[in-house]
């Protein structure tokens, strides 16, 4: 007999007797979403404006640009989208990406994530290996809640998806928190009132 | 209402006090109380250092002495809890039953069965007080700082009534003394160090007594107060609910 | 790895005597826990959430074998390579042989615990792969050549100057810098290079959905990403109660996961896997190691609804005054004294003994495991067994037979309250660990039962 049917078998002969699979509510709450998941993101480590239109975030990126830092730009509704070059990217060639620039399909204003599909960002390694990350996301795509989140995505839409809540950080040394860990020094959100 | 008093062990040998204050707080509040004279103990024991299978004796004595009454009130919270968790007897089960559903903590019985508003007492000083955790956490005596719950104290409900008495409250508001059973011998260095906190706070709040629901608890705080020349002294509620 | 095994209450004493670590080691704790009071708190819901937690996990568990076969259907759909490992060795050696097979000698590998249960990282050392863990904490224990003393916090038992020190000896970094900003990006500038360029990715699983096939890892500091993504093999490494049945469940457990381990709202990534990206293989490897064995012990099957946020360690005041170590097992704390002796009851008798029963556990538990009341269960199959030796015993007994006979019980309490010196704590003798920092109550003249007889027997 092979591991698989031995350790199914030994399963099957030791589980407990059957108990319902409860009902799931979605704790909505009537609040401000949006104040919410500004509150929540800036209270994790992630910075956030909000902006009226796409024109800001594009004055934003051509001041980073300016400054001469790399910038891959993954919003196809901006002038200058460059994301489908680097699909294939090796990390190496990524490592030296300043700032990446993508769009986001969910918040979430309970916990400040944002789910980003692979879609989004092509090639997984992008919003990981990046030095500073900025998402944005339509003012009506933030929810109250990951139940209400969970209601709007397919989990297995596209190979891959990831929830991203503020930079990434660690407190690993003495319980200090360090923002900046592995992954984006940096990351800021643009929520873009207008759809 | 034939009223049953549990002693624990413990308490009746080196705490007698505690007994006696309990036994005339409830005739006070008009009681009418037996004390069974052949009680032993509740069984913890030996059940929380694993020998359970041993407190077939501790059961039948226990209910040999307790069956009958409309209600058992003991000053522990901790041996109230064993006999509810763990009493049995195959050949009485209906009164093991019986008592497990009629045995109370003593501030249980005060704010749920007699409901006590009013308790008479006066106890003009500062005070601290230790939530004894199997009272707290297994016996619902007070809400718990780990759960989103309404908050709740059945021992201030009562303590809130006694004049002149100062209740301070220590950061850690219900952490764990250490005592624990066998665990404070076997475990010494941990269970010292988590009196030795629980202790640190109190002083902290400079108290001049330090109350319990439960004396196992009690006597372990009060034995690092003594070691150390506290002058702070460790009371059971009973003593201080009953204090003139 | 290979030190002897020391009892527990040997080791908490050693640990506590450095006064000042251990103070710091129990607040430190002791403030995380008060950080998940806190975002617990702000769900009014808190407490319905871990209902159904619990309820998702009870009814998981009574239908695994179904779950899982639904998993590995869907993710073989998925293009991934699913592999079934009955003990820790078939674990290692089926990864051995997935990395044998492309020729991979450099691994990276982020925080897996079921990895530390298997003690992979020895077994591929043995065979000439090396893996580096690229949790910051983990990474820092590693160098060290020790094991993480907190499921979520690997490095909690190490102070800055620790790892100042650790990284001047293995990073070159300036000797006695210990900042934490300049410590973390040494490692980042480090591990980074070892992300780009490493043969093979290892990461652990936080939740695996049936009706997808796909896996969800959480973490922080982005390093299993960064690993999994850079590399050609993605091997992710599950223990079977991993399983959940639907996607939408994933909401319950995510708002109870990261509030519960460190009072963050969630953590920084929650990756959800579902296929190799182009080009890549991905392997998912579901492992019993004696968890079957759990599901049918009435008593302590719930131990397997654990999600290993490790609330029960940072609220226990038995593992912050002894620090994980003690617990000599790859899970401390709480929960892994209930699980401990299902691997081997032996080695991990003293485990369920180091706990006062305080019950604060069972109350932090995001999927509601009644940790105290298996604590206590374990002591009685221990003892049963015979785990606790003959002496112990014995003097049970001999206190048993007192307690259950009035007639003894009241004439050794007549003798100077002789009867008490039955009680553990309070053997009349010196060397009776009572007397270390602690006083007895003086005996009184008589007991309570004598004071009744005479007060009130006649009146």
């Amino acid at each position: 007999m092979s591991s698989r049917e031995q350790i199914l078998a030994s399963i099957k002969q030791n589980r407990p007797t059957l108990t319902p699979l409860p009902d799931l509510q979605s704790f909505d709450v009537d609040i401000d979403l949006k104040s919410k998941f500004v509150e929540t993101l800036t209270g994790i480590g992630g910075m956030c404006t909000i902006v009226n239109d796409f024109e800001t975030v594009k004055d934003y990126l051509l001041e980073q640009q300016a400054k001469g830092l790399s910038v891959i730009q993954g919003v196809t509704e901006l002038e200058g989208y460059n994301l489908n070059t680097y699909s294939h990217s090796h990390a190496s060639n990524l490592e030296t990406i300043d700032t990446v620039l993508i769009n986001g399909h969910i918040a979430v204003a309970e916990n400040g994530a944002i789910w980003v599909r692979e879609k989004d960002i092509l090639n997984r390694l992008i919003p990981f290996i990046c030095q500073n990350l900025i998402i944005v996301i339509a003012q009506k795509d933030i929810v109250a809640n990951m139940h209400k989140a969970y209601e709007k995505i397919t989990i297995d839409e596209d190979g891959y998806g990831v929830f991203i809540a503020g930079p990434s950080k660690t407190a690993d040394i003495e319980q200090s928190l360090v923002i900046g860990a592995h992954g984006p020094l940096s990351l800021k959100v643009f929520i873009v009132q207008q759809s | 209402m034939k009223i049953a008093l549990f002693i624990p062990c413990y308490v009746d040998q080196f705490y007698p006090n505690v007994a006696i204050a309990t036994l005339q707080l409830l005739e006070k509040l008009g009681c009418d109380v037996s004390y069974p004279l052949t009680q032993t103990c509740c069984g913890q024991p030996m059940a929380n250092a694993g020998f359970a299978s041993m407190t077939a004796g501790c059961d039948k004595n226990f209910i040999a002495n307790f069956s009958g009454f409309d209600y058992i009130v003991g000053p522990s919270g901790s041996c109230v809890l064993h006999l509810k968790e763990h009493l049995h007897d195959d050949k009485r089960p209906e009164q093991a039953a019986a008592i497990r559903k009629n045995i109370y903590e003593l501030t249980e019985f005060l704010t749920d069965v007699l409901q006590v508003k009013n308790i008479n007492a006066s106890f003009p000083h500062k005070v601290g007080l230790h939530i004894s955790c199997h009272g707290q956490r297994m016996l619902h005596l007070a809400s718990m700082s780990e759960k989103v719950e309404p908050e709740f104290s059945k021992a201030e409900q009562l303590l809130s009534q006694v004049k002149g008495l100062q209740l301070l409250k220590t950061k850690r508001l219900d952490e764990c003394c250490g005592f624990g059973g066998t665990f404070c011998v076997t475990e010494e260095a941990v269970s010292v160090r988590m009196g030795q906190d629980r202790v640190k706070e109190h002083v902290y709040n400079n108290v001049e007594y330090i109350t319990g629901g439960d004396m196992s608890c009690l006597m372990h705080l009060e034995g690092i107060l003594k070691r150390k020349k506290s002058n702070i002294k460790v009371l059971h509620f009973a003593e201080i609910l009953n204090a003139q | 790895m290979n030190k002897t095994i020391e009892d527990h209450s040997k080791a908490a004493s050693v640990f506590l005597q450095d006064e000042q670590r251990a103070t710091w080691h129990d607040e430190t704790l002791w403030f995380v826990r008060a950080k998940r009071d806190k975002a617990a708190h702000q769900l009014p819901e808190w407490e319905a959430l871990r209902d159904l937690a619990s309820q998702i996990k009870d009814h998981t568990l009574s239908r695994l074998d179904e779950y899982l076969v639904q998993f590995e259907t869907k993710a073989n759909e998925n293009g991934v390579t699913v592999h079934w490992a009955n003990d820790a060795d078939e674990h290692n050696r089926i990864i051995h042989g997935i990395l044998k097979k492309h020729n991979a000698k450099n691994v990276v590998k982020s925080k897996s615990m079921l990895t530390e249960e298997c003690q992979l990282n020895h077994y591929l050392r043995d065979h000439d792969i090396s893996v580096v863990d690229t949790d910051l904490g983990e990474y820092i224990v590693q160098l060290r050549e020790e094991q993480p003393s907190h499921i979520v916090l690997p490095a909690i038992h190490l102070k800055k100057e620790d790892v100042s020190n650790t990284f001047h000896k293995h990073l070159n970094t300036e000797k006695g810098n210990k900042d934490e900003v300049y410590l973390t990006r040494s490692a980042r500038k480090v591990l980074r290079q070892k992300f780009i360029t490493a043969d093979a990715a290892i990461t652990g699983v936080n939740f695996a959905v049936a009706e997808t096939g796909g896996f969800v890892v959480c973490t922080n500091e982005g390093n299993a990403d960064l690993g999994a993504h850079a590399n050609k093999i993605h091997i992710a490494c599950m223990g079977f109660e991993k399983i959940i049945p639907k996607a939408e469940h994933l909401g319950v457990f995510l708002r109870l996961l990261t509030r519960s381990a460190t009072g963050q709202p969630i953590t920084t990534y929650s990756s959800h896997f579902h296929r190799p990206k182009e080009g890549q293989e991905m392997h998912i490897v579901i492992v019993n190691n004696g968890r079957a064995n759990q599901l049918g012990r009435k008593d302590f099957k719930n131990s397997l609804k654990c999600i290993r946020c490790a609330a029960c360690f940072n609220t226990c005041p038995v593992y912050r005054r002894s620090g994980g170590h003690s617990y000599h097992n790859s899970v401390a704390g709480p929960i892994g004294s209930i699980l401990a002796p299902n691997l081997d009851m032996r080695k991990n008798a003293d485990l369920p003994f180091a706990s006062t029963l305080c019950g604060s556990c069972t109350n932090v538990c995001p999927v509601k495991i009644n940790i105290h009341e298996q604590l206590w269960n374990w002591r009685q199959i221990l003892m049963k067994e015979g785990y606790g030796g003959t002496a112990k015993k014995a003097s049970m007994k001999v206190m048993a037979t007192v307690l259950a006979s009035p007639t003894i019980y009241s004439l050794s309490g007549k003798i100077g309250r002789g009867m008490m010196r039955i009680m553990p704590w309070s053997v009349n003798n010196k060397l009776n660990p009572w007397y270390k920092h602690r006083e007895l109550p003086e005996p009184p003249k008589q007991s309570f039962t004598e004071w009744y007889k005479k007060k009130r027997k006649h009146e």
